[in-house]
Order: C-alpha cells, then structure tokens, then sequence
C-alpha cells in the first residue's frame, strides 16, 4: 500500500465526496436532535404535558358520524380511528368517482362532437381554477340552504330522502347474508380483474358471487327505511351534507385535472396507431378500449398518482364544513389535551402513512402496465 | 381555509421547538422586561366575536377584551395605542401565548384546571362570568334543553364546549349529533340555514350572534339552561409572575374604580378626593406603582383612557351595545354579582 500524505488523501475526489455527505447528515442530525431537545426543554420548563398517554384516556367529546361504534367515553385513540375512517371513506369513493368522471369529461374534450368537446373544456377551465375551498363552501351552501328541512323533505325515489340533514336512504336491513354477499362482491371483482383475459366469463362472476353468498344466507327481503321523528330521521342510512359537499367538491375538482391527464395521455399515443386500427375495421369504441387507452395508461398512471395523493391530502379541508376526518378529531383532541406537537405528528405520521401506501400501489400498477409493453 | 389553519398551527408548534429555546432559562420578568422593551403590547384576540373582540368599519378593535388589552397598555405605557392585536383562532390561541407571540391572551377564554396546569397558562380574574347554553328557532317549540333529545347540535371546534354539550346529554341520558366546524361564520351560516336543530356556545356568544347573523333576531330564543361555568379570563403564560401581577392588578383597579364610583369623567377631580384608598390607586399617595413596577399614574391612566369595568361592559356588551346583555353575575359584589377586587395598598 503506498504512502498517502494527507493533503493527496483530502485530494482524492471519492474521499471527499463521503467526508461531504458525512458532513451534510451530521449538520441534519444534530439540527434535529437540537430541535427535540430544546422542545422537550422547553415543555419540561413549562409544565405542558408531553408524550401520547392522552391517547388511552377518555374523550368526551362526541363525532356526529363513525363507521364503527363510538360514543363519547370511548378513548381519544378509538375517536382518531374514527377520524381516520371518515377520511378513508371520503378518500376512497372520491378516488373511485373522481376517476370515473374525469376519464369520461376527458374523453368528452378529445371528441369530434362539437359541443360535448366545447362544454367538456369550460367544465375543465371553470372547475380546475377556483380554489378547492370555494367549492366546499359552496356545495354545503347549496345543499343547506337549497335543500328543504327534514320535515318536508323531497323524495325523488320512494324510500329516498333529500333534505338539509343529508340523503336519507331506505337500505336492506342488517343480516349476515348482506355482510357475505358484501365480501363476495369484492372477491368476484378482483378475480373478474385478474381472470378476465383467460376465461371470457369471468365477468360474469361479479353478479353471480354475491347473489350465490347471499342466497345461501337465506336470501332475507327486510328493508330498513327511514321514518321522521322528532328533529331527524331514524333508521336507514343517512349521508350527511358534510360528507356529500365535501365528496361533491373533491370529485369535481380532481376529476377536471384527471381529465387533462387522460387527454394528455390519449393525445401522446401517436395517430397512426388509431388509424391503423380503423383500417382494420375495429370500431371507434374498440379502438378506444383495446389500442388507445391500454398505451395511454403508461403516460398517464404517474401524473395520475400525484392526482390522487392531492385528493387524499385535500380532504383535510374537511374541518372547514365540519365533516369529521382525523384532522378535525384530532383538532378537538388538541384542545382538550393541550398537546398541539403530539396531535400534529400524528396529524403528518397518518398523511404520510396513507400518501406513501397509494404511491406505493400506484406505482405497482405502473410497473405492472409497463411490464405488459414486453 | 382548513390547509391555511393547519400551516398557521403547524408554524405555531414549531415556533414553540426554535423562538424559546432562543430565550434561555431565565424566565422571572422575561415577558415583562421584554414588553417594555418593545414598546407595546401583544394581545391575543377573537378573529371576530361582537361585542367582546371585532374590527369595526374604521379597522379598529372594539370590545371587552379589546379593552382590558388597552388598559394593559395604559397601565404600562399610559397610552391605549401601544397595543397590537393578533386575532387568533380557539385552536391557535394557546399555542400563540405558549410560543411567545403574544404576551396575554385576550380571548373569551375558559379558566379551566387542565388550561391552568397542563397547557402552562396563569388566569388573571375573570372578566366576564359566562355559561353554556342554546340557541334554538322558536318555530320548534322547544322550551327546555332536556327536550333536545335526538336534535344535531351546531357547535365550534375548539372549544370547552363540545366537552360541556357531550357530558350534558350523557348525563341526561339523551343523544345528539353533533357538525363541529372550524370557523364561527360558518358554524353560524349551518345554523341559521337549519342545517342543525340547536346552536351551542357561551350565551353571551350566542346573544352576540343572534343581534348580528340572524336574519330575524326575533325568531329565535335561548333556553333558558346553563349547562356549564364558563368564568372568561384574560390569560399569561407560566414563567414571569410580575407580568401577571401587572395584569392581574390591572383587571383589579378596572373594578375597584367602579366601587368606588370613578369613571372616564370624573377621575381628574376624583385626584384631589381625601379618601386615602382611592389617593393609592390613583397614585396621588405613591407606593403601588412602583410595587408593579410601573408609573405610578398607571391606574389613573387605565381608568381615564379606558374606563372602569361597568363602563367597558356597557359600552361592549351592555345597554349601550347591540347586545344588551344584563350585568347579572357581571355586577359588583355590592350589588349582587360576583365582581370583587381585593384590596390596593
């Protein structure tokens, strides 16, 4: 081994790239541990409370809706879980919905039809420049103050209400048949998904699962409908105008920026490839659904992916018409705990749990419809 | 607004992790010392609550706890202007007092013991003695709380009273849902539409609301319930006991210049009075100023600028207001209420 003076050693571009790098984590590192530190300091000093024990105690506070059982002396742990329901609840329909009406206003604005493609462009430029905020603000307002009080509803279908406490719906009443056929309709899709390339009749398993299952089960007929009492409806099942103008103004909003990106994706499939297909005699549909859309997915699934995390992330603004998420829940924990640091940790720890699993998902779509190009 | 809140929140915990730790460990007349040093005062404020905290046509802040801000302000400078206002919402006001950015919170605030202790906050007296009810349409025909059963109940987040109303229907045995909403606007725009059956907040807020955002003040009733104290203090963070004596004795003098009949008008002539306790607070004998470390005209100054308590109530919320509130417990100790001021000398 030669010998190496220290200044050739400090010469040596390698080495001083690590001492660099070294250098840079050790200024983040320290930064941080500096910042905790002092924070801790700071609250010790002050006698705030500090750490997560508050999660096991009691809330006491009410949340006006909750896919599971809550009431207002179960802990602040259960009540954020709850919010973290109502988040993915109104996350996941709006991704779904969003999807859909943005793929077909996007399809719309590339279409030969003069006025589908004309409105399809307003909607885009009208909706995708007006704050988020204002629509929230103004789909609650709409359905508040434009819709009737309870007691003298509208009902566009027999069993169905509409009012200002939300769309009352008559439902099948609560037995396990319907819980079966519920899991069954989710099994039947993903295999119709995976097999229908293989067996032609694999979307046939979508009806058939379900109604098999809940068959099975007895095949109960009891509805569940709503009836007034009082201030409010009882029974059936209630979307609240919370949740409906924030679901309202996430898909409306997100579906006009999927809609460029699903035009932008048709539009970098190069033209030949759809006159090809005509020639071939495949119809518009066919070329459509089987020759352009499979090759504009590859364009389109990243920009769409951020799209997504966008919706995800932007119905925390939900507090803002009082739907109850995991920020406003989380808000109420705060002020009754005090411990502002705690709650908006938690607050960024679910964002970035739920933003890092959806890109992470995207991107195995990704990989997966890059792969099928081979 | 949600993710402009969240920011703000977001800005305000960190500022607690960088803005003290700058301060070091010395914290005895740090808030005192440093407002002196500035040259105002920073007062924590309602973004909009009429009649307690709300910018008037001209900008300017208007209200009770706009007022005891002011006679801080007198107190330390004998100046009402050197006062700056950072209105602040229920979710940033303690974050705001416990990071440094304001030196008293002025808020419409509940003197609590977990506020007292775990949020690291001393109460100066109470400014205003409040309590939880509801705001219903008349056209229900509800006449008491307890015939709530089932109602959706309107009521802002952030506050003590989500806790009261949940606690006041478990304890009754009767079930409510609740729209909990960000911004008092908002909250009130669900409310009037009929988006809930009942409006929950302080009845002084509600009072507030029902003059200004009703369409018809008329059509709507309080019930007659309290369902919880709410004693509304101004409030300093842990850490300098002479900038809370100062505050504290401020909301004092307020008072016992209202006992004693001295006003705005007349405190000029009330100078040459012979009562030796009113020649102390007014600094004519010298002694309490320099006790809290200030000029010793700081009551006098208070007082003239600002007035004594029963004239900022009137004025703000009282029979000179649009709110028209009694002084019911609001009242001195002499006649009735619960206002008391200790002893000056």
């Amino acid at each position: 081994m030669p010998h190496h003076s220290l200044g050739a050693w400090f010469g040596d571009q390698r080495v001083r790239g690590v001492l660099v790098q070294l250098l840079v984590i050790g200024v983040v590192l320290s930064l941080g541990a500096w910042l905790a530190h002092n924070t801790i300091e700071n609250l010790s000093q002050r006698g705030l409370a500090s750490g997560f024990a508050f999660l096991g105690r009691q809330a006491n506070f009410a949340i006006g809706e909750s896919m599971i059982p809550y009431a207002a002396s179960d802990t602040y742990g259960w009540a954020m879980l709850v919010g973290l329901l109502n988040t993915l609840k109104v996350g996941v329909a709006g991704l779904v919905l969003a999807t859909l009406l943005g793929t077909l206003i996007g399809l719309a604005r590339l279409s030969p039809n003069w006025l589908a493609s004309r409105l399809a462009g307003v909607y885009v430029e009208a909706v995708r420049n007006v704050p988020l905020l204002l629509h929230l603000f103004l789909w609650y307002a709409l359905i508040t103050d434009g819709l009737p009080g309870p007691r003298s509803a509208f009902q566009p279908l027999g069993g169905v209400f509409l009012c200002n406490r939300g769309l009352v719906m008559t439902v099948p009443a609560s037995h396990p048949a319907w819980t079966a056929a519920a899991v069954a309709l989710v099994v039947a899709v993903v295999a119709a998904f995976w097999l229908w390339r293989r067996w032609w009749w694999a979307p046939a398993l979508v009806p058939a699962l379900p109604l098999l299952a809940w068959a099975g089960l007895g095949a109960p007929l009891a509805m569940d409908a709503p009836w007034l009492l009082g201030f409010n409806f009882r029974g059936g099942v209630t979307l609240s105008p919370e949740f409906l103008a924030l679901l309202l103004g996430l898909v409306i909003y997100t579906a006009a920026f999927i809609a460029e990106i699903v035009r932008g994706g048709i539009l970098a499939v190069s033209r030949g490839q759809g006159e090809a297909a005509l020639a071939l005699g495949l119809s518009r549909g066919q070329v459509m659904w089987l020759v352009v859309l499979p090759q504009a997915l590859r364009v389109m699934v990243p920009p769409l992916t951020s799209q997504y995390l966008n919706l995800l992330k932007n119905s925390s603004l939900a507090v803002a018409i009082g739907y109850p998420d995991l920020v406003s829940v989380l808000d109420t924990t705060i002020n009754q705990t005090g411990q502002a640091i705690e709650g908006v940790a938690l607050i960024m720890m679910v964002f970035l749990a739920i933003s890092l699993c959806t890109s992470a998902l995207m991107n195995w779509y990704n990989r997966r419809i890059a792969l099928t190009q081979g | 607004m949600g993710g402009r809140v969240l920011a703000a929140r977001l800005a305000l915990a960190f500022s607690l992790l960088a803005v003290c730790g700058a301060s070091g460990n010395s914290w005895a007349g740090a808030t005192f010392d440093a407002v002196k040093a500035r040259g105002y005062v920073q007062c924590g404020v309602n973004v909009g609550l009429a009649g307690f905290s709300s910018p008037d046509s001209a900008g300017s802040w208007t209200g009770l706890d706009v007022d005891i801000c002011r006679a801080v302000a007198a107190v330390m400078f004998g100046d009402v202007t050197k006062v700056k206002f950072m209105p602040l919402s229920t979710q940033q006001r303690f974050t705001a007092l416990q990071s440094g950015e304001v030196d008293l919170l002025s808020r419409n605030t509940t003197w609590t013991l977990q506020r007292d202790t775990s949020n690291g906050m001393h109460f100066a007296p109470v400014t205003f003695y409040d309590g939880q009810g509801f705001l219903v349409a008349k056209k229900l025909g509800v006449k008491t709380a307890i015939e709530l059963n089932g109602a959706t109940v309107c009521v802002q987040t952030g506050t003590t009273t989500e806790l009261n109303l949940s606690d006041y229907f478990r304890a009754h045995g009767i079930t409510f849902k609740p729209v909990v909403i960000e911004a008092l606007s908002e909250v009130s725009h669900a409310f009037f539409s009929g988006r809930c059956d009942a409006y929950t907040s302080d009845t002084s807020q509600l009072a507030s609301i029902r003059a200004v955002d009703a369409p018809n003040p008329e059509d709507y009733i309080i019930l007659p319930e309290l369902i919880s104290k709410e004693p509304l203090a101004p409030a300093v963070r842990h850490g300098d006991d002479q900038w809370f004596d100062l505050v504290r004795w401020t909301v004092y003098a307020l008072l016992e210049a209202e006992e004693k009949g001295i006003g705005s008008k007349n405190v000029d002539k009330a100078l040459a009075s012979p009562d030796p306790t009113i020649q102390r607070m007014l600094g004519v004998q010298p002694g309490m100023g320099r006790a809290l470390g200030v000029d010793e005209r700081w009551a006098y100054n208070a007082i003239r600028l600002v007035g004594n308590y029963g004239e900022i109530f009137e004025r703000t919320v009282g029979k000179y207001s649009p709110l028209r509130l009694d002084r019911g417990l609001n009242a001195l100790w002499t006649q009735g209420g619960l206002m008391y001021a200790p002893p000056i000398r």
